[in-house]
C-alpha cells in the first residue's frame, strides 16, 4: 500500500470519504477495483469520526500586520487562516509528499515537461454561492505570476511563461522543462479567488471548508462551516477560532487549561513538561526544516575544501539534536534533503563527528588561528546555543571558533547572506528542485554558501526537466553528494515540528509537508467530546 | 526682578502678572506641543536609522530582489528622507496616520481599537489601583513603623520586586491552569459584551495592579510623612485633632502634588508601558500593536505608536504639573 492509499484509507477511517470517492480516488491512483472496494470496508469498520464542536488553536506567529490578501501570507497564523477558508489547485500527500489533485482533477506534462495541461474541476461553488470557472483560475495565477506583483508566490513561479483557458482546462507554458510543476501549485499563496482576487484580494472567499466571518490581524480570525462544500472528508467542526499567541508559555497554559485544543510552536525546552498534563498530546511531525552552518565557498578561509571538510567532521550532529532540539529531530547529513522529499536519494553514508578526521583536514588546510562564526537567538531558537556547542566539539578536533553574538534585529540584512561563517535555518521546499534552485544554484539570489558550480547548475536544469523518475533520481544523487562534499554547508540536523493539543482532538494528520499538518490542522481534525 | 515702572510694562509680562495660574499653565501646553514635534523628529530619524527594510523584512526568505523592488517602488522608499517626515508629518497633524504598509489596512482604524483596548485595561488597573494606593498609604502613615504598616510594606515590595511576566504567569496558573476560576488568554474582540470584556481583562489587571501599586503607596506614605512633620501638623495634633482626620484634612491635601505625579506617571505607565503584560495574557493592545510593526519595519504604524505614546506620555505629565501646581500656590509665583 503506497502512502496515498494509506492517506486515502485514514481519510476513510476518519469518516470523511464516501465509498465511491474512496475507491475513485483509489483507482486514479492505480489501485484496482477489487483492491480499493476491500481497502474500503476495512477502513470503513474503525472508529467513526465525529462532525460539529468549536474549535479553538492557539497559534504563534500572528501579527496586527497580517493581511487578508493570500499573496501576502507570510505568518503561520495566516498560513492556517488561509488553508480553512481557501483551496489551491494541487495539494500533495501528507505521507509522500507527491502531488494530488485539488481543485485540478488531473494533470498532463508534454513530452519535454514544458507544457502543462490541468483538468478543473467542475461544480465548485465559491462562499458567495458563484461557480469556480477557468476564467478564476488564470486570474488567479495571473496576479500571482506578473511581475509587479508582491506575492510570495512570484519566486516559485518565475518559469511561467504563458497562462491561459483551452476549454475547461488550464495551460502552463513554461520557460524551461519542470517536472515538478503539479507541485509548485501547493504553495499556499495560491489560493484560487474568484476573478483571482483582482477585485478585493482580501474578500477571503473561496472554495475552501469554512467562511471566515470575523478577522482582526494579530487577534482573532473566526469561521463558520461551508455547507456546499465541494469536499466530504474534511471540514468536520462547525466552527473555528484561531487565537494569536505569540507567548509560548501563555500557548501552554491555554491549553493545558483547557480554553484551546490546539498549540504550535511547542519549545523543544518545555515538551517534557507539557508531556506530564494528564489532558495533553504531543503532536511532533519530521520536517523538512532545517538548521545550519553556513561558509562562503568563494571567502577566505572557507574558499579551501579541507577546511570545510574539517569544520564538517567537527560538528557533533546527535549532541546537537539531543541538546538543542530535546530530540526533537533527525540528523542532517550536509545536504539539505531529507527523506521526506519524493526522489530522496537513499544510501548515501551519514557524516559522523570525528575529531581525527576534522584535526588531519584541518592541518592539510594549512590555517590556524581561530575561526569567526557569528550567531543569534533569532537565527533559531538555540542559535546561540547551538553555536557554543560547536564550539567544544570543534576544541576536541583542536579547531579554535570564536564565537559572536549578533543582534537578532538586523541578522538577516546584515549577517545572513553577508558574512562568511554563520547559522541559520531553512524552511523547507515542496521540492528538491526548488530546494536547490532557491540556495544552491550559482546564480541563485539566495546563494548563501556561494556555492558556484557550472556542473551543478547543469544537472539541476537537466533534472528539473527529466520526467523518467530513476534517472531523476540518480541525478539527485549526484547533486547530493556535490553539496554534501564539496559545498559551504554544514547541516547537523532537521528539525521536527512541535506541536500539542488536548486529547479531544481526534484525526491529526501528521503531514510531511509543513508545519500544522501543512496548515490543514483545523480542517482535518474531529472533536471527540 | 526689579519692578518694572507702571505704563511701560510689556504686554506678555502684564498678561503673566495679571493671570500667573493661565500663563503658566498656557507655557506648559506650548512647551508640551514644542516638545511632541522634537519627538516626532526623533522618532522619524530613529527609524531611518534602524537596520534592515521593510521590503525584505517583510518578505523574509521568500523574497526575490524583483517583489522587494515592486514594495520598494511601491512605498516610495527612493524619496529623501526629509520629503517623507514632512508628508508623514502634515498628515499626522490632520490625524491621518496613513495606511499599514503589511496589510493595508488604515492604522488610524487599527489604533482606535487598539488604543481603546489599551485604555479600558490601563482605566480598570487605575481605578482599583489608585484609591487602593493612596488608602493603604494613609493607612501605613497612621500605624507607621507598627505592624500593619510593616505588612503593606512587605507585600508591596514584594510585588514590586518580582517582574511583571513572573506575577502575570502566577496568576495564570493559579486561577485559570489550577482552579479555572478566570479567563485566559483575556483576548478581546470587537464584538464582545463588557461584562465579557472585563471577566476577561481581570487577571491582566490584578497583575497591572500588583505591579504599579507598590511604587503609587509607597510615594503616598513618604510625601505625607514629610508634611507630617512640619510645623502646622503639629499645631492639629496640638488642637487635639485625631490622629486620622489630620492626616485626611491637613496632610494629605499638602502632599498631593507629588502624589499627583506619581499616579500621572503611574496612569502613562499603564497606557504605554505594558507590553509585556499585554503579550503574556494574549491582549490585543497598543504594546502588542507597536511590537508586531516594529518586526517588519511597518513604520505608519511604529511611528504612529510612537507618536500616540510619547503625546500620552507629555499629555499626563502636563496635567499632573498644572494640578500640582493648582494644588500648591506657591508655585504660582516663581522665583
Amino acid at each position: 500500500m503506497n502512502g496515498y492509499t494509506k492517506y486515502l484509507t485514514s481519510r476513510v477511517t476518519a469518516g470523511g470519504l464516501s465509498r465511491r470517492e474512496f475507491i475513485g480516488r483509489a483507482m486514479a491512483a492505480g489501485i484496482t477495483l477489487a483492491v480499493a472496494d476491500k481497502l474500503f470496508t476495512e477502513s470503513a469498520q474503525a472508529a467513526e469520526p465525529k462532525r460539529g464542536g468549536h474549535l479553538k488553536l492557539g497559534l504563534e506567529g500572528g501579527a496586527a500586520t497580517d493581511s487578508k490578501d493570500p499573496a501576502k501570507f507570510l505568518s503561520q497564523f495566516m498560513f492556517c487562516v488561509g488553508r480553512c477558508w481557501g483551496d489551491m489547485l494541487v495539494e500533495s500527500d501528507p505521507l509522500t509528499g507527491a502531488a494530488v489533485p485539488a481543485l485540478a482533477q488531473s494533470w498532463e506534462p508534454s513530452k519535454d515537461a514544458a507544457i502543462w495541461t490541468f483538468k478543473i474541476r467542475k461544480g465548485v461553488k465559491f462562499h458567495d454561492g458563484k461557480e469556480m470557472t477557468i476564467d478564476d483560475v488564470v486570474a488567479t495565477l495571473k496576479r500571482h505570476t506578473d511581475a509587479k506583483s508582491e506575492s510570495g508566490a512570484l519566486g516559485v513561479l518565475g518559469s511561467i511563461k504563458d497562462i491561459k483557458a483551452d476549454g475547461g482546462n488550464l495551460v502552463l507554458t513554461l520557460s524551461e522543462g519542470n517536472a515538478d510543476m503539479p507541485l509548485l501549485l501547493t504553495d499556499y499563496h495560491l489560493v484560487v479567488q474568484p476573478n483571482g482576487g483582482n477585485d478585493d484580494p482580501t474578500a477571503s472567499i473561496g472554495t475552501g471548508p469554512y467562511k471566515l466571518t470575523s478577522f482582526e490581524p494579530g487577534v482573532r480570525a473566526t469561521f463558520e462551516k461551508n455547507k456546499d462544500d465541494w469536499r466530504s472528508d474534511r471540514g468536520f467542526v462547525d466552527s473555528i477560532e484561531i487565537i494569536g499567541m505569540n507567548d509560548a508559555t501563555a500557548r501552554i497554559a491555554a491549553l493545558s487549561s483547557g480554553q484551546v485544543h490546539y498549540i504550535n510552536r511547542v519549545d523543544p525546552k518545555t515538551v517534557d513538561l507539557l508531556k506530564r498534563a494528564p489532558n495533553v498530546e504531543i503532536l511532533s511531525t519530521s520536517g523538512r526544516g532545517h538548521y545550519v552552518f553556513i561558509m562562503h565557498c568563494d571567502t577566505a578561509p572557507f574558499d579551501n575544501n579541507d577546511l570545510r571538510l574539517a569544520l564538517k567532521y567537527a560538528m557533533d550532529r546527535e549532541s546537537m539534536v539531543k541538546k538543542i532540539l530535546g530530540g526533537y529531530g533527525k540528523v542532517g547529513n550536509d545536504f539539505p534533503i531529507n527523506n521526506t522529499y519524493a526522489l530522496f536519494p537513499e544510501g548515501i553514508e551519514q557524516r559522523a563527528y570525528d575529531p581525527d578526521k576534522a584535526a588531519f583536514h584541518y592541518k592539510k588546510s594549512g590555517h590556524s588561528g581561530s575561526v569567526l562564526l557569528r550567531t543569534s537567538e533569532v537565527a533559531f531558537p538555540g542559535g546561540v546555543d547551538a553555536a557554543v556547542l560547536y564550539q567544544e566539539s570543534c576544541k576536541k578536533a583542536g579547531i579554535a571558533i570564536e564565537v559572536k553574538r549578533e543582534p537578532g534585529d538586523g541578522y538577516w540584512t546584515n549577517v545572513w547572506n553577508v558574512q562568511p561563517f554563520s547559522t541559520s535555518y531553512w524552511g523547507g521546499r515542496p521540492t528538491q528542485d526548488q530546494m536547490y534552485s532557491t540556495a544552491y544554484l550559482s546564480t541563485a539570489d539566495w546563494n548563501d554558501t556561494r556555492f558556484k558550480r557550472p556542473d551543478f547548475d547543469k544537472l539541476l536544469l537537466q533534472a528539473r526537466a527529466e520526467l523518467d523518475e530513476t534517472k531523476r533520481k540518480d541525478m539527485y544523487r549526484t547533486m547530493a553528494m556535490m553539496v554534501r562534499d564539496e559545498g559551504g554547508l554544514i547541516l547537523p540536523m532537521f528539525n521536527d515540528f512541535v506541536n500539542a493539543s488536548t486529547k479531544q482532538v481526534k484525526g491529526y494528520v501528521h503531514d510531511i509537508g509543513n508545519d500544522m499538518s501543512n496548515g490543514y490542522v483545523a480542517t482535518r481534525v474531529w472533536l471527540d467530546a | 526682578m526689579s519692578n518694572p515702572p507702571s505704563g511701560h510694562i510689556l504686554p506678555g509680562l502684564r498678561f503673566k502678572q495679571r493671570f500667573p495660574l493661565l500663563a503658566l499653565v498656557v507655557e506648559r501646553v506650548v512647551l508640551s506641543i514644542v516638545l511632541l514635534f522634537a519627538v516626532s523628529v526623533v522618532i522619524f530619524g530613529g527609524l531611518e536609522a534602524l537596520p534592515g527594510d521593510f521590503a525584505t523584512t517583510y518578505l523574509g526568505q521568500s523574497a526575490t530582489p524583483q517583489a522587494v523592488a515592486n514594495i520598494r517602488q511601491d512605498l516610495g522608499l527612493n524619496r529623501p528622507v526629509t520629503t517623507r517626515y514632512f508628508e508623514w508629518l502634515g498628515d499626522a497633524l490632520r490625524g491621518d496616520f496613513g495606511s499599514s504598509w503589511a496589510s493595508k489596512n488604515s492604522v488610524s482604524e487599527q489604533i482606535g481599537k487598539r488604543l481603546g483596548n489599551s485604555l479600558l485595561l490601563a482605566g480598570f488597573s487605575a481605578v482599583i489601583s489608585v484609591p487602593l494606593a493612596v488608602g493603604l498609604g494613609m493607612i501605613a502613615v497612621h500605624f507607621r513603623n507598627r505592624v500593619p504598616d510593616k505588612i503593606i510594606n512587605i507585600i508591596s515590595l514584594a510585588a514590586i520586586s518580582l517582574p511583571e511576566f513572573f506575577i502575570g504567569y502566577l496568576l495564570i496558573l493559579f486561577f485559570a491552569v489550577k482552579f479555572g476560576v478566570a479567563t485566559f488568554p483575556a483576548t478581546v474582540y470587537e464584538s464582545m459584551g463588557l461584562v465579557d470584556r472585563l471577566k476577561a481583562i481581570a487577571l491582566p489587571t490584578a497583575t497591572l495592579v500588583l505591579v504599579v501599586l507598590a511604587h503609587m503607596m509607597r510615594m503616598t506614605r513618604a510625601a505625607i510623612l514629610s508634611v507630617m512633620s512640619s510645623a502646622y501638623m503639629e499645631t492639629a495634633e496640638l488642637k487635639g485633632l485625631g490622629a486620622f482626620r489630620s492626616i485626611v484634612k491637613h496632610a494629605a491635601p499638602n502632599a498631593l502634588a507629588p502624589i499627583i505625579n506619581v499616579v500621572a506617571l503611574t496612569l502613562a505607565y499603564l497606557v504605554v508601558g505594558v507590553v509585556v503584560v499585554e503579550v503574556v495574557f494574549v491582549y490585543p493592545g497598543m504594546g502588542q500593536y507597536m511590537v508586531d510593526a516594529v518586526t517588519v519595519r511597518d513604520m505608519p504604524v511604529v511611528q504612529a505608536c510612537g507618536l500616540i505614546f510619547a503625546a500620552v506620555y507629555i499629555l499626563l505629565n502636563m496635567v499632573a504639573d498644572i494640578l500640582a501646581i493648582i494644588a500648591n500656590p506657591r508655585l504660582r509665583h516663581p522665583r
